[in-house]
């Protein structure tokens, strides 16, 4: 059995990090350039691990599948990035915003990441102000904050609602201007196949050409991972059409262990699903529960009038509406966090309270805010003494307007009602995965030399990720984390000199990725890639979505046993292998959550309680909470991966909570 | 409804294309029109076809990556929007579709809708940034930035780089998206210590790249779906005659 270290730092939490970074190996730069790193993925974490290492002095290659590394995901984030930098004065610090992240992920996160966590989230925004990324500012010139959940102060920085964009520029352009120097190599529309290992160590890559199909190799002394998370294995997910867990699973195929798989987060405000022709769904930025009130009505024949078309969200009185997160959680009310919100709609829709035809659906409402927050306080600056409500409505509006405009545009645009006018209506969906490559405190899996950064690893955000620290996390492990921790790997490789691609280890690898492609394109099935990705999808949405159990779990792993059989007897990719062809770049994904979805299905059925994202039915209170066995799951499961089509091998790493004492979360 | 389509088909650069009719039925006016686009591609698959090529990614408007040219517009009839966002409920039935990728030179096609953007990447690669290296700066609140400067600096900053600009412009003239970004760092501080530089070497790379020039007529505004404003070539032509007259290179 391999033995997991997590190699944490000596020393108390607050000087983990400092003494750490004092104390690393470090590589001289005359030697930096003759060491070869290579990205994968060009993300928030991505692109600034590139630039950061290229600006050290190290020789980077950056792939991505996309046409421009301007494109990765991170930039569809929408609500903010979280920072201690308690500009707000009230009451801020690295220990709260690390106290609140372990809290927010149910107590399964590592302490020393996640304080290292917080210790550098104020230098993101440095680095990022300096970059000229253009966040929103106050009068006075300053930057300007917001809440999100699960908190209980402001200490979000934001761009109006396109905050992963305007960060994702910045890296993008600390990655051209490296790239303009020479310093980085940069690879468009390449996918990596496989992660070449060699002794032991990870020295580099097949990737493919996703224009002409040309199967390459790359060499390099270390190899990151930051390709982001797998929510795609739900088919319907807020995720883009491309994102993909190939490169996490290629790297758990080659030894490095996968941590927490099943723990995925349904994010609750997302635009609920109109049909079968649906090909992902939107999210509504969770900045939205700052000033929308989350509501069904109290009464199951106003609901099911509601889905019949007979009445809308507006026809029901105030005292009939049921406000239920402000009802059950007082103190945090529609600001819980992400799973408890979720889980709370699932809950009332179940109970057939649901606001649209499919009464999966419930009302996100601006209406209360909108009037007698804004428009008040507008109105009172403008003098306006007793306002009409439709000047509190006016005046309310522009603020509304000011604040998520976009937002509000693009849910009119995609289901053609105006949120200005009534109740949004939203429901659950995937967004993001905390689970991911394990990596230990340097981020290193656990093949020497391999790297995970992002939300491509397990490492910080434990059972559920709070709001807008995703960008925090892409970032601190990209420009403040990984320059340090590489050159304790590093410091041992500047004798290893250029290495070779014309091994053995590359020529096996890069036979197994073309006898594969070589398989899709001429294996004459009957169904569309598409269609075994549909029913993958239903299955893990049915049976390792928001709700989990024994038995379904157990049906779910049958099941995804049976399509990927299918799969590979029936699936029908057109075209050839040597032209741009994108349903092949399909097939080479779908393969691998067919892989993917079973090891996640395997870990949700055998962690025996339930936390933050993952819930087994089984295990709740007497109030429907998540019910935690801190006796017997107060550990990370880092799956092993033992050979095709056979039990994976378990190895746990407890967490040891010396800061932060475990108690029963609650947002009462 | 049931849709007669248009659509450019060219197997790869050095190839011949044409348009190659396809009709499609049972089209809800939810479908967006690239979901749209995935039932007739499941359809061709079905039958044995080549799906047709289209970029594509995020489906919310904010990767820059959907690029189609719908009957003579840039993503479409309806203005402020992408492709992804573009609904069927924009269209009725019996309509005749015509779908393109961009067409300009510093475009080429790569296959069917499908064309290379990465003139632009070399743009940024120019001077689209501020040469400040991680671990260097100073806190965030250091230099106050006016609001007005800061949200106009944002609205410049939004541009997604999808290229409608240059798709739509009849000299084929990048001259919007450039200026996006000068005019983005140009209203911060800390891009004013590289703004000369900066739009020198921009405007040259995007001459290089084979883009046309700018003859102010507009339709790059009109069409660019982040709603980037002209405002933002005027900003440009007064930084390079500025950076033109001044600059000691």
């Amino acid at each position: 059995m391999t033995k997991i270290d997590s190699k944490i730092p000596q020393g108390t939490i607050d000087k983990k990090w400092s003494d750490y970074k004092s104390h690393v190996k470090l590589v001289n730069p005359a030697n930096k350039r003759a060491i070869d790193i290579i990205v994968v993925g060009s993300g928030l974490a991505g692109a600034s691990a590139a630039a950061s290492l290229a600006e050290m002095g190290y020789s980077v290659k950056v792939f991505c599948f996309q046409d421009s590394p301007r494109r990765a995901h991170s930039i569809a984030a929408q609500g903010g990035i979280n920072a201690a930098k308690n500009y707000k004065n009230d009451g801020d610090s690295v220990f709260r915003l690390f106290y609140d992240t372990i809290k927010g992920g149910d107590y399964r996160a590592r302490e020393a990441n996640v304080h290292r966590l917080a210790e550098v989230s104020a230098n993101i925004i440095d680095q990022c102000v300096a970059q000229g990324v253009p966040f929103a500012r106050d009068y006075g010139g300053l930057l300007d904050n917001r809440s999100f959940g699960g908190t209980q102060v402001q200490r979000t920085f934001y761009a109006a609602g396109q905050t992963g964009q305007q960060l994702l520029l910045g890296a993008y352009s600390a990655l051209s201007k490296e790239i303009a120097k020479g310093n980085i190599q940069m690879y468009n529309r390449h996918e990596m196949m496989d992660v070449v290992v060699i002794n032991g160590k990870a020295r580099g890559i097949i990737a493919r050409n996703l224009v002409n199909g040309k199967i390459e190799r790359f060499s390099g002394h270390a190899v990151l991972l930051c390709t982001g998370g797998y929510g795609n294995v739900f088919f319907l997910s807020t995720n883009a059409m491309g994102s993909n867990a190939s490169a996490a699973w290629k790297a758990y195929k080659r030894g490095a262990f996968f941590g927490n798989p099943c723990y995925t987060q349904i994010h609750p405000t997302c635009i609920p699903v109109s049909g079968d022709h649906q090909s992902k769904l939107t999210l509504m930025s969770e900045s939205l529960r700052n000033d929308g009130r989350i509501w069904v009505p109290k009464k199951k024949e106003d609901a099911i009038a509601i889905q019949q078309g007979k009445k809308t969200g507006n026809d029901i009185p105030e005292e009939d509406r049921d406000y239920y997160l402000e009802r059950r959680y007082p103190a945090f009310g529609n600001l819980v966090p992400r799973d408890v919100a979720s889980r709370a709609a699932k809950e009332r829709c179940d109970a057939g309270f649901g606001v649209n035809a499919t009464g999966q659906a419930v009302f996100l409402d601006f209406a209360y805010n909108l009037k007698y927050k804004y428009g008040k306080t507008e109105a009172t600056k403008k003098g306006i003494h007793s306002p009409t409500e439709q000047q509190l409505y006016d005046l309310g509006k522009e603020v509304v307007k000011e604040k998520y405009g976009n937002l509000f545009d693009m849910y009119m645009q995609i289901t053609g009602e105006n949120p200005y006018e009534v109740p949004m209506k939203i429901y659950p969906a995937v967004h993001y995965t905390m689970g991911g490559l394990w990596v230990d405190y340097n981020l290193m899996t656990t093949v020497p030399g391999l790297y995970a950064l992002g939300e491509a690893n397990f490492s910080d955000h434990g059972a559920n990720r709070l709001g807008a620290s995703a960008l925090m996390q892409g970032l601190a492990d990209g420009y403040f984390v990984i320059p340090y921790t590489i050159g304790d790997y590093l410091a041992d490789e500047i004798r290893t000199g250029k290495i070779p691609t014309h091994t053995p280890e590359f020529d096996e690898a890069e036979k197994i990725v073309k006898e594969r492609i070589h398989f899709f394109v001429n294996n004459k099935g009957s169904k569309s890639v598409d269609h075994f990705h549909k029913r993958l999808g239903k299955v893990m949405w049915d049976k390792c979505g928001m709700a989990r159990n024994e038995k379904g779990l157990k049906e779910a792993i049958e099941e995804i046993k049976q399509i990927r059989q299918e799969f590979w007897k029936e699936v029908k990719v057109p075209g050839s292998d040597t032209e741009f062809n994108p349903e092949l770049d399909k097939a080479t994904r779908v393969a691998d959550f067919l892989e993917l979805a079973e090891l996640m299905c395997t870990d949700a059925l055998h962690r025996n309680e339930s936390c933050g994202g993952h819930f087994r039915e089984e295990y709740q209170t007497e109030e429907g909470e998540a019910k935690r066995d801190d006796e017997h799951f107060a550990y990370v499961a880092a799956w092993e991966f033992k050979g095709n089509e056979i039990q994976p091998q378990l190895h746990q790493e407890q967490l040891v909570f010396e800061n932060i004492k475990l108690v029963q979360r609650s947002y009462k | 409804m049931k849709l007669l389509l248009k659509i450019w088909r060219q197997k790869n650069a050095n190839t011949q294309g044409k348009l190659v009719e396809y009709v499609v039925d049972h089209v809800s006016p939810d479908m967006s029109f690239l979901e749209m686009l995935d039932v007739l591609n499941e359809n061709l698959v079905d039958k044995n076809e080549e799906p047709i090529a289209f970029d594509h990614d995020c489906r919310e408007g904010i990767c820059g990556m959907c690029s189609l040219y719908i009957n003579g517009r840039a993503h479409g009839p309806q203005t402020g929007v992408t492709t992804c966002q573009l609904h069927m409920r924009s269209f009725k039935d019996g309509d005749t579709i015509y779908i393109e990728p961009w067409k300009a030179n510093g475009f080429p096609v790569i296959r069917d809708l499908v064309v290379d953007r990465s003139a632009f990447d070399r743009i940024i690669q120019a001077g689209g940034y501020v040469s400040v290296n991680t671990g260097a700066a100073q806190d965030a609140n250091c230099i106050p930035v006016s609001k007005q400067d800061a949200d106009k600096a944002f609205s410049a900053a939004t541009c997604i780089g999808c290229g409608a600009c240059v798709a739509t412009c009849k000299n084929a003239s990048a001259m919007l998206f450039v200026s996006a970004k000068v005019s983005q760092l140009a209203l911060l501080p800390q891009g004013k210590i590289e703004a000369k530089d900066r739009v020198l070497n921009m405007v040259k790379q995007m001459d290089t790249e084979g883009f046309g020039n700018c003859t102010n007529t507009g339709a790059c505004e009109i069409e660019c779906p982040k709603g980037i404003s002209l405002e933002n070539i005027a900003r440009m032509n007064r930084e390079y005659l500025v950076a033109t007259l001044s600059s000691e290179k």
